[in-house]
């Protein structure tokens, strides 16, 4: 099954095939995202949907197909009509737009907060420090952490910690965030602050793809949930029809756990 | 209380007292350690003080004489100069080391091969006599032509052999620390570097290097300690540093043990001030390790505390 939208796409994956040796982790992925909306990927564990998410920001390499962000592909140049692996560098600059979230939040542990956010738009993006430093107390406030601008990581909670690792891949100024199931390593009573938070950056019409367990959230922010099971997207659509009445077996057998 | 310590009696009563109330016993078992020792230290120190056959007035006589300080700035310069290169390269070695590319990791790991596995002292000879073995320095192509051609007698003088001598040897280790050290820093670290755009280089600078210092720093402390005995051995290739001026003093004045006895007490300061220095960096590099720690840590209320409210902000920014 294919999930494909009509509008020009900010995402396109087209037959994604990803393999580590013998394993084959992505059997053949088609999926587009249009701009400003969230799109929300279920599936059960080793179902391939981080090694997917990783593979938009080429994290991973993928095997065979196509991806392509904000109409580059991903990776690859055209060089003589032949494909041709991008440099590193190139690599880089194509990264710079695709802001990420991990499930480990990977703060920098020797900066503070503010410095973390500040990083990326000051380093590589060459803002200066005091536009950045101002970007990085509003992104701070955002998400509701004024007060902890000059904490360092491990001062913080893990719920504190995500939120400043968003409001650090916001700095950028993303055309594209890619969360890697962002509250899985949460305490359960933490889990509600960084969904609320990444609830208010899908009502303000970012573009997400959030690959996660939180069914709740899938269903409130989704635009579209896309169900992923072995490699393959089984069901995609609305988050009312997908997770109301899903036309999977897999899907049913993974969403009657929820219930 | 008494017999409950010596064990005639089982430990008990006083159940329901509050602990607050407890006090210890008298470390008597301690006090008499402390006692001893405290007394042959005492002891070993007037037997070395009081013995006149270390020579104290010789050694009060000689501690800043020309020659010794001025082998001292030799020992000292050397220990600098050796160690900054050893880092450097040390640090591109390890990077080689690591990296995806056939040919820098094997060049790399054959460099450390080799430095590592022969002597210091032989390596320094060798290049204090590599005119013998090559009699001239030459830039060109590898079996062709070549451009340029020096004397290695005047390139290679006994300050460029110690210094080339014991920079390589301490890169080939220093490779292997830094290795390590980047080593210990959680992969994810990078993929988040990675993921923003970071070039290697900068990620490497300015995410990867100051976390793996913490376990980077002790080690190299070590080593720069090691480095400045080791520059004694240079002695054997003339160079004039602080082992060899006291040699040179008491070869003339046969005050052998007194001599010795002004290099070993130099060799003692240099290295406590280099203790010190070592634990101020290593308090920098473990700044963002301190859950209350001094300066800009300190301004923040404890996390534990402002947790909590901060997290009921948010369950009811959700019930909203």
């Amino acid at each position: 099954m294919n999930a494909i939208v009509d509008t020009a796409p900010l995402v396109r994956a087209r037959n994604v095939h990803k393999s580590y040796e013998q394993l084959e982790v992505l059997k053949g992925i088609d999926l587009d995202v249009a701009p400003g909306e969230v799109v929300v990927v279920l599936g059960p564990s080793g179902s391939g949907k981080s090694t997917f998410l990783r593979c938009i920001n080429h994290l991973e390499s993928i095997n065979r197909g196509s991806i392509e962000v904000d109409g580059e592909q991903i990776g690859y140049k055209l060089h003589k009509d032949r494909l041709q692996r991008l440099s590193n560098y190139s690599i880089a600059l194509q990264r710079r737009k695709i802001g990420m979230v991990f499930q480990q939040f990977n703060l920098y542990p020797h900066m503070t907060a503010l410095q973390n956010i500040m990083e990326a738009p000051v380093g590589i993006h060459g803002e200066s420090r005091k536009e950045a430093a101002e970007n990085a107390r509003k992104l701070l406030k955002r998400v509701g952490l004024s007060e902890k601008a000059d904490s360092y990581p491990r001062q913080l909670s893990g719920g504190q910690q995500q939120r400043v690792a968003i409001a650090r891949a916001l700095a950028i100024k993303p055309k594209l965030m890619l969360f890697d199931e962002p509250t899985s390593a949460l305490d359960p009573e933490l889990v509600g602050e960084v969904l609320a938070t990444m609830r208010d950056l899908a009502d303000q019409g970012l573009t997400m793809i959030v690959v996660t367990h939180e069914i709740g959230f899938a269903r409130e922010a989704a635009d579209r949930v896309v169900f992923m099971d072995d490699g393959k997207v089984v069901e995609h659509g609305k988050p009312e029809d997908v997770l109301g009445n899903p036309q999977h077996p897999r899907t049913r057998s993974f969403l009657s756990r929820f219930i | 209380m008494s017999r409950v310590d010596e064990g005639l009696m089982p430990p008990g009563g006083g159940i329901g007292k509050d602990v607050a109330e407890a006090h210890v016993p008298f470390p008597k078992g301690r006090f008499a350690a402390w006692l001893l020792t405290l007394a042959v230290a005492a002891y070993c120190a007037w037997s070395v003080a009081m013995n006149e056959n270390f020579g104290w007035p010789v050694v009060a006589e000689y501690f800043f004489d020309p020659t010794v300080i001025s082998g001292l700035y030799v020992s000292l310069g050397l220990t600098v100069v050796a160690m900054v290169i050893g880092i450097a390269v040390g640090l591109l070695l390890a990077v080689a080391r690591m990296s995806k590319d056939g040919l820098a990791k094997s060049l790399a790991s054959l460099f450390i091969w080799f430095f590592r596995g022969t002597p210091l002292l032989v390596q320094l000879i060798f290049w204090y006599n590599l005119s013998t073995l090559f009699p001239t320095i030459s830039i060109g192509i590898p079996f062709g032509p070549t451009f340029m051609s020096w004397d290695t007698n005047s390139v290679i003088s006994p300050m460029t052999a110690a210094i080339a001598g014991l920079a390589l040897n301490e890169a080939a280790y220093m490779a292997e620390i830094i290795r390590g050290g980047l080593l210990s820093v959680d992969r994810g670290q990078f993929e988040t570097a990675e993921s923003f755009g970071m070039t290697r280089a900068r990620a490497l600078r300015r995410i990867i290097i100051p976390q793996a210092m913490r376990s980077i720093v002790p080690p190299t402390g070590n080593q720069l300690i090691s480095m400045i005995k080791a520059t004694s051995l240079v002695s054997v290739i003339a160079m004039a540093d602080l082992l060899y001026s006291v040699q040179s003093i008491y070869n003339r004045t046969f005050e052998v043990v007194p001599m010795l006895l002004v290099a070993v007490i130099w060799y003692l300061l240099i290295t406590s001030v280099l203790n010190i220095g070592q634990s101020y960096i290593e308090r920098y590099y473990s700044r963002g390790d301190r859950q209350s720690g001094a300066g800009k840590a300190a301004r923040d209320d404890a996390p534990a505390a402002t947790a909590v409210p901060s997290r009921n902000v948010a369950q009811q920014e959700m019930a909203q």
